[in-house]
Protein backbone atom coordinates (compact mmCIF):
# COMPACT_ATOMS: atom_id res chain seq x y z
CA UNK A 1 0.00 0.00 0.00
CA UNK A 2 1.30 3.42 -1.32
CA UNK A 3 0.34 5.49 1.66
CA UNK A 4 -0.18 9.58 0.79
CA UNK A 5 1.50 11.52 4.03
CA UNK A 6 -1.60 13.89 5.13
CA UNK A 7 -3.88 12.35 3.17
CA UNK A 8 -7.31 11.52 5.02
CA UNK A 9 -10.05 11.58 3.03
CA UNK A 10 -13.87 12.11 3.10
CA UNK A 11 -15.43 10.60 6.39
CA UNK A 12 -15.88 7.19 6.42
CA UNK A 13 -19.32 6.10 5.60
CA UNK A 14 -20.04 2.01 5.84
CA UNK A 15 -22.08 1.82 2.24
CA UNK A 16 -22.09 -1.91 1.40
CA UNK A 17 -23.91 -0.06 -2.18
CA UNK A 18 -20.70 1.79 -2.98
CA UNK A 19 -18.70 -0.17 -5.09
CA UNK A 20 -14.58 0.07 -4.76
CA UNK A 21 -13.05 3.31 -5.66
CA UNK A 22 -16.59 5.09 -5.99
CA UNK A 23 -17.77 8.29 -4.17
CA UNK A 24 -21.31 9.28 -3.46
CA UNK A 25 -21.67 12.15 -6.02
CA UNK A 26 -25.05 13.09 -3.67
CA UNK A 27 -27.55 15.07 -5.33
CA UNK A 28 -25.06 15.91 -8.56
CA UNK A 29 -25.42 14.05 -11.90
CA UNK A 30 -22.62 14.78 -14.42
CA UNK A 31 -22.87 15.14 -17.79
CA UNK A 32 -20.22 13.20 -19.30
CA UNK A 33 -20.77 12.68 -22.79
CA UNK A 34 -18.20 13.68 -25.64
CA UNK A 35 -20.66 14.15 -28.47
CA UNK A 36 -22.78 17.58 -29.24
CA UNK A 37 -26.23 16.87 -27.20
CA UNK A 38 -28.20 15.82 -30.14
CA UNK A 39 -31.38 17.91 -31.23
CA UNK A 40 -33.62 14.89 -31.18
CA UNK A 41 -37.80 14.76 -30.25
CA UNK A 42 -39.89 12.07 -29.42
CA UNK A 43 -41.01 12.37 -32.99
CA UNK A 44 -37.49 11.68 -34.27
CA UNK A 45 -36.81 8.75 -31.82
CA UNK A 46 -37.28 5.45 -32.96
CA UNK A 47 -35.41 2.33 -31.24
CA UNK A 48 -34.63 -1.19 -33.38
CA UNK A 49 -33.02 -4.18 -32.22
CA UNK A 50 -31.76 -6.39 -35.14
CA UNK A 51 -28.59 -9.05 -36.19
CA UNK A 52 -29.22 -12.32 -34.73
CA UNK A 53 -33.05 -12.11 -34.27
CA UNK A 54 -36.04 -13.99 -35.75
CA UNK A 55 -38.03 -10.86 -36.21
CA UNK A 56 -36.04 -7.82 -36.51
CA UNK A 57 -38.36 -5.02 -35.22
CA UNK A 58 -38.73 -1.10 -34.83
CA UNK A 59 -40.65 0.74 -32.44
CA UNK A 60 -41.42 4.50 -32.53
CA UNK A 61 -42.10 6.73 -29.90
CA UNK A 62 -45.78 5.49 -29.21
CA UNK A 63 -44.98 2.38 -30.17
CA UNK A 64 -42.60 1.97 -27.86
CA UNK A 65 -45.17 3.57 -24.97
CA UNK A 66 -47.51 0.82 -25.91
CA UNK A 67 -45.53 -1.85 -24.22
CA UNK A 68 -45.61 -2.47 -20.59
CA UNK A 69 -43.86 -0.29 -18.56
CA UNK A 70 -41.61 -1.23 -16.33
CA UNK A 71 -39.11 1.01 -13.68
CA UNK A 72 -35.77 0.86 -11.92
CA UNK A 73 -35.14 2.09 -8.43
CA UNK A 74 -31.53 1.89 -7.21
CA UNK A 75 -27.86 3.45 -7.63
CA UNK A 76 -26.07 3.67 -10.92
CA UNK A 77 -22.39 4.35 -11.17
CA UNK A 78 -19.93 6.40 -13.17
CA UNK A 79 -16.48 4.70 -14.00
CA UNK A 80 -15.10 8.38 -13.93
CA UNK A 81 -15.44 7.17 -9.86
CA UNK A 82 -19.41 9.04 -8.75
CA UNK A 83 -21.59 7.10 -7.86
CA UNK A 84 -25.85 8.05 -7.70
CA UNK A 85 -27.66 6.81 -5.15
CA UNK A 86 -31.69 5.97 -5.24
CA UNK A 87 -32.33 7.09 -8.77
CA UNK A 88 -35.67 6.24 -10.15
CA UNK A 89 -36.23 6.06 -14.18
CA UNK A 90 -39.43 4.23 -16.00
CA UNK A 91 -39.46 2.87 -19.18
CA UNK A 92 -39.82 -0.53 -20.49
CA UNK A 93 -37.79 -3.81 -19.62
CA UNK A 94 -35.44 -4.56 -22.74
CA UNK A 95 -36.98 -7.95 -22.22
CA UNK A 96 -40.11 -6.82 -23.71
CA UNK A 97 -38.21 -5.59 -26.29
CA UNK A 98 -36.64 -9.20 -26.69
CA UNK A 99 -39.94 -10.63 -26.45
CA UNK A 100 -40.45 -9.60 -29.79
CA UNK A 101 -37.60 -9.90 -31.81
CA UNK A 102 -36.62 -13.63 -30.55
CA UNK A 103 -33.10 -13.69 -30.14
CA UNK A 104 -31.21 -16.14 -31.50
CA UNK A 105 -29.26 -19.24 -29.90
CA UNK A 106 -26.43 -17.97 -31.16
CA UNK A 107 -26.62 -14.81 -29.84
CA UNK A 108 -23.84 -13.88 -27.65
CA UNK A 109 -22.98 -10.20 -27.40
CA UNK A 110 -24.96 -7.21 -28.32
CA UNK A 111 -23.71 -3.59 -29.67
CA UNK A 112 -25.74 -0.66 -29.02
CA UNK A 113 -25.91 2.48 -30.85
CA UNK A 114 -27.29 5.74 -30.30
CA UNK A 115 -29.20 8.38 -32.66
CA UNK A 116 -25.74 10.53 -31.88
CA UNK A 117 -23.42 7.78 -33.43
CA UNK A 118 -22.17 6.61 -30.11
CA UNK A 119 -21.62 2.81 -29.44
CA UNK A 120 -21.42 0.46 -26.88
CA UNK A 121 -21.00 -3.36 -26.13
CA UNK A 122 -22.24 -5.45 -23.34
CA UNK A 123 -22.52 -9.16 -23.73
CA UNK A 124 -26.39 -10.15 -24.47
CA UNK A 125 -26.54 -11.58 -20.83
CA UNK A 126 -26.38 -8.35 -19.08
CA UNK A 127 -29.28 -7.28 -20.99
CA UNK A 128 -31.50 -9.76 -20.04
CA UNK A 129 -33.49 -10.90 -16.45
CA UNK A 130 -34.51 -7.69 -15.96
CA UNK A 131 -31.69 -6.00 -15.03
CA UNK A 132 -31.70 -3.65 -18.66
CA UNK A 133 -34.25 -1.05 -19.64
CA UNK A 134 -35.20 1.87 -22.31
CA UNK A 135 -35.44 4.37 -19.96
CA UNK A 136 -37.68 7.81 -20.53
CA UNK A 137 -38.40 9.06 -17.19
CA UNK A 138 -36.54 10.20 -14.41
CA UNK A 139 -37.69 10.56 -11.07
CA UNK A 140 -41.67 10.98 -12.62
CA UNK A 141 -40.30 13.49 -15.55
CA UNK A 142 -39.01 13.30 -19.08
CA UNK A 143 -35.49 12.12 -19.21
CA UNK A 144 -33.33 15.55 -20.36
CA UNK A 145 -31.77 15.50 -23.60
CA UNK A 146 -27.95 16.07 -21.85
CA UNK A 147 -29.01 13.06 -19.75
CA UNK A 148 -29.94 10.90 -23.06
CA UNK A 149 -33.79 12.34 -23.26
CA UNK A 150 -35.88 10.99 -25.13
CA UNK A 151 -34.92 7.96 -24.10
CA UNK A 152 -31.37 6.42 -23.35
CA UNK A 153 -30.41 2.47 -22.64
CA UNK A 154 -30.38 1.67 -18.42
CA UNK A 155 -28.08 -0.89 -17.59
CA UNK A 156 -27.68 0.30 -14.21
CA UNK A 157 -25.33 -2.51 -12.96
CA UNK A 158 -22.37 -1.76 -15.28
CA UNK A 159 -20.75 1.07 -15.22
CA UNK A 160 -22.85 3.98 -16.62
CA UNK A 161 -21.13 4.79 -20.10
CA UNK A 162 -22.73 1.03 -21.26
CA UNK A 163 -26.28 2.65 -20.92
CA UNK A 164 -25.64 4.31 -24.18
CA UNK A 165 -27.96 7.94 -24.56
CA UNK A 166 -30.29 8.90 -27.18
CA UNK A 167 -30.87 4.69 -28.14
CA UNK A 168 -30.95 4.05 -31.50
CA UNK A 169 -30.81 0.23 -31.66
CA UNK A 170 -29.41 -2.99 -30.46
CA UNK A 171 -27.57 -5.23 -33.09
CA UNK A 172 -27.20 -9.06 -31.43
CA UNK A 173 -24.14 -10.82 -32.84
CA UNK A 174 -21.81 -14.15 -32.08
CA UNK A 175 -18.90 -12.26 -30.93
CA UNK A 176 -18.14 -9.04 -28.85
CA UNK A 177 -17.59 -6.05 -30.84
CA UNK A 178 -15.75 -3.19 -29.04
CA UNK A 179 -17.95 0.20 -28.98
CA UNK A 180 -16.59 4.01 -28.93
CA UNK A 181 -15.35 4.34 -25.17
CA UNK A 182 -14.64 0.61 -25.75
CA UNK A 183 -12.26 1.01 -28.31
CA UNK A 184 -10.48 4.22 -26.50
CA UNK A 185 -9.14 2.10 -23.79
CA UNK A 186 -12.38 1.08 -21.41
CA UNK A 187 -13.25 -2.45 -20.64
CA UNK A 188 -14.87 -4.96 -22.75
CA UNK A 189 -17.51 -5.30 -19.74
CA UNK A 190 -17.38 -2.63 -16.97
CA UNK A 191 -18.70 -4.23 -13.94
CA UNK A 192 -17.83 -1.89 -10.84
CA UNK A 193 -17.93 -4.08 -8.65
CA UNK A 194 -14.67 -5.78 -10.15
CA UNK A 195 -13.67 -1.97 -11.10
CA UNK A 196 -13.38 -2.88 -14.82
CA UNK A 197 -12.72 0.21 -15.51
CA UNK A 198 -10.14 0.17 -18.12
CA UNK A 199 -8.63 -2.63 -21.06
CA UNK A 200 -6.72 -5.07 -18.93
CA UNK A 201 -8.32 -4.13 -15.56
CA UNK B 1 -42.98 -1.18 -38.98
CA UNK B 2 -40.29 -1.94 -41.86
CA UNK B 3 -37.23 -3.60 -41.29
CA UNK B 4 -34.89 -1.49 -43.20
CA UNK B 5 -34.68 1.46 -40.71
CA UNK B 6 -31.42 3.44 -40.47
CA UNK B 7 -30.57 5.76 -37.61
CA UNK B 8 -29.52 8.87 -38.15
CA UNK B 9 -26.01 8.73 -36.81
CA UNK B 10 -24.87 11.58 -38.10
CA UNK B 11 -22.23 12.81 -35.33
CA UNK B 12 -19.83 9.50 -35.23
CA UNK B 13 -16.36 10.84 -33.65
CA UNK B 14 -13.56 8.17 -34.04
CA UNK B 15 -10.94 8.03 -31.53
CA UNK B 16 -7.67 10.04 -32.71
CA UNK B 17 -5.26 7.28 -31.67
CA UNK B 18 -4.98 3.61 -30.36
CA UNK B 19 -4.08 3.41 -26.65
CA UNK B 20 -1.84 1.30 -24.90
CA UNK B 21 -3.72 -1.05 -22.65
CA UNK B 22 -0.73 -1.91 -20.72
CA UNK B 23 -0.18 1.79 -20.14
CA UNK B 24 -3.43 2.26 -18.43
CA UNK B 25 -3.83 -0.66 -16.23
CA UNK B 26 -0.01 0.02 -14.56
CA UNK B 27 -0.74 2.42 -11.32
CA UNK B 28 3.04 4.21 -11.15
CA UNK B 29 4.21 6.21 -8.11
CA UNK B 30 4.51 10.20 -8.77
CA UNK B 31 7.02 12.43 -7.11
CA UNK B 32 5.65 15.84 -6.40
CA UNK B 33 8.61 18.12 -7.61
CA UNK B 34 7.04 21.59 -7.91
CA UNK B 35 4.14 23.46 -6.86
CA UNK B 36 3.44 26.74 -8.87
CA UNK B 37 0.36 29.07 -8.18
CA UNK B 38 -1.80 29.80 -11.66
CA UNK B 39 -4.72 31.83 -10.07
CA UNK B 40 -6.09 32.37 -6.31
CA UNK B 41 -7.72 29.10 -7.22
CA UNK B 42 -5.85 26.85 -9.12
CA UNK B 43 -2.10 25.54 -9.02
CA UNK B 44 -0.17 23.38 -10.89
CA UNK B 45 1.69 20.51 -9.67
CA UNK B 46 4.77 18.81 -11.33
CA UNK B 47 5.38 15.08 -11.08
CA UNK B 48 8.16 12.91 -12.01
CA UNK B 49 6.92 9.61 -13.40
CA UNK B 50 10.45 7.94 -14.19
CA UNK B 51 8.69 5.54 -16.49
CA UNK B 52 5.75 7.49 -17.97
CA UNK B 53 5.09 5.99 -21.07
CA UNK B 54 4.23 9.37 -22.74
CA UNK B 55 0.79 10.89 -23.50
CA UNK B 56 -0.66 13.31 -26.54
CA UNK B 57 -2.07 16.61 -25.83
CA UNK B 58 -5.70 16.20 -24.39
CA UNK B 59 -5.21 12.88 -22.73
CA UNK B 60 -6.12 12.40 -19.02
CA UNK B 61 -5.21 10.13 -16.56
CA UNK B 62 -6.25 8.32 -12.97
CA UNK B 63 -4.79 9.72 -9.80
CA UNK B 64 -5.45 8.20 -6.50
CA UNK B 65 -3.97 9.05 -3.22
CA UNK B 66 -4.83 6.47 -0.65
CA UNK B 67 -5.22 6.99 3.63
CA UNK B 68 -3.07 5.26 6.37
CA UNK B 69 -6.39 2.95 6.77
CA UNK B 70 -6.46 2.10 2.93
CA UNK B 71 -8.95 4.59 1.79
CA UNK B 72 -8.76 5.40 -1.70
CA UNK B 73 -9.61 8.23 -3.41
CA UNK B 74 -9.23 8.43 -7.22
CA UNK B 75 -10.05 10.66 -10.01
CA UNK B 76 -9.18 11.94 -13.84
CA UNK B 77 -7.39 14.43 -14.63
CA UNK B 78 -6.31 16.19 -17.51
CA UNK B 79 -2.49 16.48 -18.87
CA UNK B 80 -1.36 19.75 -18.52
CA UNK B 81 1.77 19.82 -20.03
CA UNK B 82 2.92 18.97 -23.38
CA UNK B 83 4.32 15.50 -24.38
CA UNK B 84 8.76 15.90 -23.61
CA UNK B 85 11.17 13.00 -22.43
CA UNK B 86 11.77 14.91 -19.67
CA UNK B 87 10.66 12.24 -17.21
CA UNK B 88 7.61 14.75 -15.74
CA UNK B 89 4.22 15.31 -16.14
CA UNK B 90 2.12 18.75 -15.09
CA UNK B 91 -1.47 18.97 -13.79
CA UNK B 92 -3.16 21.67 -13.21
CA UNK B 93 -6.13 21.48 -10.33
CA UNK B 94 -8.90 23.71 -9.16
CA UNK B 95 -9.32 24.12 -5.39
CA UNK B 96 -12.63 22.34 -5.58
CA UNK B 97 -14.85 23.43 -2.23
CA UNK B 98 -14.90 20.10 -0.39
CA UNK B 99 -12.50 18.47 -2.73
CA UNK B 100 -11.26 15.92 -0.81
CA UNK B 101 -8.20 15.05 -3.61
CA UNK B 102 -7.61 18.64 -4.80
CA UNK B 103 -8.23 19.68 -1.69
CA UNK B 104 -5.08 17.51 -0.10
CA UNK B 105 -3.24 18.77 -3.00
CA UNK B 106 -4.08 22.48 -2.22
CA UNK B 107 -3.18 22.44 1.37
CA UNK B 108 -1.29 19.62 2.46
CA UNK B 109 0.89 18.77 -1.18
CA UNK B 110 4.66 19.59 -1.07
CA UNK B 111 7.71 18.60 -3.08
CA UNK B 112 8.29 15.08 -2.38
CA UNK B 113 5.19 13.77 -1.70
CA UNK B 114 3.93 11.07 -4.10
CA UNK B 115 0.81 9.45 -5.26
CA UNK B 116 -0.19 7.45 -7.76
CA UNK B 117 -1.17 7.73 -11.78
CA UNK B 118 -2.32 5.44 -14.03
CA UNK B 119 -2.54 6.39 -17.52
CA UNK B 120 -2.61 8.19 -20.59
CA UNK B 121 -6.04 7.27 -21.32
CA UNK B 122 -8.29 7.54 -23.90
CA UNK B 123 -7.86 8.65 -27.42
CA UNK B 124 -10.79 10.85 -27.80
CA UNK B 125 -10.26 14.25 -26.79
CA UNK B 126 -6.42 13.44 -27.62
CA UNK B 127 -4.37 15.78 -30.44
CA UNK B 128 -1.85 13.89 -32.46
CA UNK B 129 -0.83 17.96 -33.85
CA UNK B 130 -2.15 16.95 -37.55
CA UNK B 131 -4.72 18.53 -38.53
CA UNK B 132 -5.86 22.46 -37.65
CA UNK B 133 -7.12 22.77 -34.40
CA UNK B 134 -9.98 24.86 -32.89
CA UNK B 135 -9.98 24.98 -28.92
CA UNK B 136 -12.19 26.60 -26.93
CA UNK B 137 -12.31 26.10 -23.22
CA UNK B 138 -13.54 28.00 -20.18
CA UNK B 139 -12.08 27.76 -16.76
CA UNK B 140 -9.81 25.00 -15.95
CA UNK B 141 -11.16 23.59 -19.23
CA UNK B 142 -8.04 25.17 -20.62
CA UNK B 143 -5.88 22.70 -18.89
CA UNK B 144 -6.18 19.71 -21.77
CA UNK B 145 -6.35 22.50 -24.88
CA UNK B 146 -2.96 24.31 -22.89
CA UNK B 147 -1.21 20.88 -23.12
CA UNK B 148 -1.72 21.43 -26.96
CA UNK B 149 -0.97 24.94 -27.50
CA UNK B 150 2.46 24.25 -25.93
CA UNK B 151 2.91 21.18 -27.65
CA UNK B 152 2.42 23.12 -30.72
CA UNK B 153 4.92 25.54 -29.78
CA UNK B 154 7.54 23.34 -28.74
CA UNK B 155 7.17 21.40 -32.09
CA UNK B 156 7.15 24.77 -34.03
CA UNK B 157 3.67 23.21 -35.88
CA UNK B 158 2.53 25.04 -38.93
CA UNK B 159 -1.07 23.52 -38.86
CA UNK B 160 -3.51 26.33 -37.83
CA UNK B 161 -4.24 26.30 -34.06
CA UNK B 162 -6.83 28.79 -32.57
CA UNK B 163 -7.73 29.17 -29.02
CA UNK B 164 -10.93 30.84 -27.67
CA UNK B 165 -10.90 30.45 -23.34
CA UNK B 166 -13.38 31.72 -21.35
CA UNK B 167 -12.77 32.92 -17.62
CA UNK B 168 -14.72 35.19 -14.95
CA UNK B 169 -11.70 37.59 -14.64
CA UNK B 170 -8.31 38.35 -15.49
CA UNK B 171 -7.01 36.88 -12.11
CA UNK B 172 -8.94 33.74 -12.43
CA UNK B 173 -7.38 32.90 -16.08
CA UNK B 174 -5.44 29.96 -15.84
CA UNK B 175 -1.83 30.81 -17.77
CA UNK B 176 -2.71 33.99 -18.47
CA UNK B 177 1.22 34.95 -18.95
CA UNK B 178 1.42 32.21 -21.07
CA UNK B 179 -1.44 33.23 -23.97
CA UNK B 180 -0.16 34.23 -27.32
CA UNK B 181 -1.80 35.27 -30.37
CA UNK B 182 -3.78 32.21 -30.85
CA UNK B 183 -5.63 32.70 -28.43
CA UNK B 184 -8.58 34.90 -27.35
CA UNK B 185 -9.93 35.56 -24.06
CA UNK B 186 -13.52 36.42 -23.15
CA UNK B 187 -14.27 37.33 -19.58
CA UNK B 188 -17.77 36.42 -18.12
CA UNK B 189 -17.78 39.10 -14.71
CA UNK B 190 -14.89 41.23 -14.77
CA UNK B 191 -12.57 42.67 -17.94
CA UNK B 192 -9.18 44.66 -17.99
CA UNK B 193 -10.15 47.95 -19.13
CA UNK B 194 -11.56 48.78 -22.82
CA UNK B 195 -12.68 44.92 -23.17
CA UNK B 196 -16.13 44.04 -23.06
CA UNK B 197 -17.63 41.81 -20.30
CA UNK B 198 -19.47 38.62 -21.30
CA UNK B 199 -20.20 35.15 -22.18
CA UNK B 200 -18.58 33.14 -25.04
CA UNK B 201 -20.97 34.31 -27.93
CA UNK B 202 -21.35 33.73 -31.84
CA UNK B 203 -19.47 36.73 -32.41
CA UNK B 204 -16.16 35.09 -30.76
CA UNK B 205 -16.83 31.84 -33.16
CA UNK B 206 -18.08 32.98 -36.31
CA UNK B 207 -14.91 34.91 -37.69
CA UNK B 208 -13.14 31.42 -36.88
CA UNK B 209 -14.95 29.61 -39.01
CA UNK B 210 -15.68 32.32 -41.50
CA UNK B 211 -11.78 31.92 -42.12
CA UNK B 212 -11.10 27.78 -42.30
CA UNK B 213 -7.94 26.28 -43.34
CA UNK B 214 -7.92 23.65 -45.64
CA UNK B 215 -9.57 20.52 -44.30
CA UNK B 216 -11.77 22.50 -41.84
CA UNK B 217 -11.30 22.33 -37.78
CA UNK B 218 -11.19 19.40 -35.90
CA UNK B 219 -13.03 21.57 -32.68
CA UNK B 220 -12.02 20.74 -28.96
CA UNK B 221 -14.30 21.80 -26.33
CA UNK B 222 -13.37 21.51 -22.80
CA UNK B 223 -15.12 22.65 -19.41
CA UNK B 224 -18.09 22.19 -17.17
CA UNK B 225 -20.86 20.91 -18.57
CA UNK B 226 -22.74 23.66 -18.84
CA UNK B 227 -19.78 25.59 -21.00
CA UNK B 228 -19.66 22.60 -23.38
CA UNK B 229 -23.31 22.79 -23.58
CA UNK B 230 -23.54 26.54 -24.80
CA UNK B 231 -19.98 25.95 -26.94
CA UNK B 232 -20.75 23.36 -29.06
CA UNK B 233 -24.17 24.51 -29.81
CA UNK B 234 -22.25 27.88 -30.85
CA UNK B 235 -19.92 25.87 -33.04
CA UNK B 236 -22.51 24.04 -34.48
CA UNK B 237 -24.68 26.41 -35.56
CA UNK B 238 -21.82 28.83 -37.11
CA UNK B 239 -21.51 25.88 -39.35
CA UNK B 240 -19.05 23.18 -37.26
CA UNK B 241 -20.07 19.54 -38.88
CA UNK B 242 -21.09 17.90 -35.13
CA UNK B 243 -18.66 14.49 -36.17
CA UNK B 244 -15.46 17.19 -36.20
CA UNK B 245 -16.57 18.23 -32.23
CA UNK B 246 -14.96 16.81 -29.59
CA UNK B 247 -16.26 17.48 -26.04
CA UNK B 248 -14.58 16.79 -22.47
CA UNK B 249 -16.89 17.62 -20.04
CA UNK B 250 -15.73 18.09 -15.98
CA UNK B 251 -17.74 16.11 -13.32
Amino acid sequence: MNVTRGFTGRPRVANPGLPPGQYDAGDDWPVLSAEVTPDLTPADWSFRIDGLVERPHAWDWEQAHALPGSSYAGDIHCVTSWSKFGVRFGGVSLDTFFDVVRPHGSATHALAYSHSGYTTNLPLADLTGGRAWIAWEYDGEPLAPEHGGPARLLVPHLYFWKSAKWIAGITLLDHDEPGFWERNGYHARGNPWEEQRYSGD
Amino acid sequence: MTTDFTPATRFAVPGRIAVSNRAASVWQTATLTEIRRETPHSATFRLAVPDWAGHLPGQHLMLRLTAEDGYVAQRHYSIASAPDDSGHIELTLDQVPGGEVSGWFHTVARPGDTVEVRGPLSGFFAWPGDRPALLLGAGSGVVPLMSMVRHHRARGLAVPLRMLVSARSPEELIYAGELGGETTAVFTRSAPTGLPVGRMAAAHVAPLLAEQPPGGWEAYVCGSNGFAEHASRLLVAAGQPVERIRIERFG
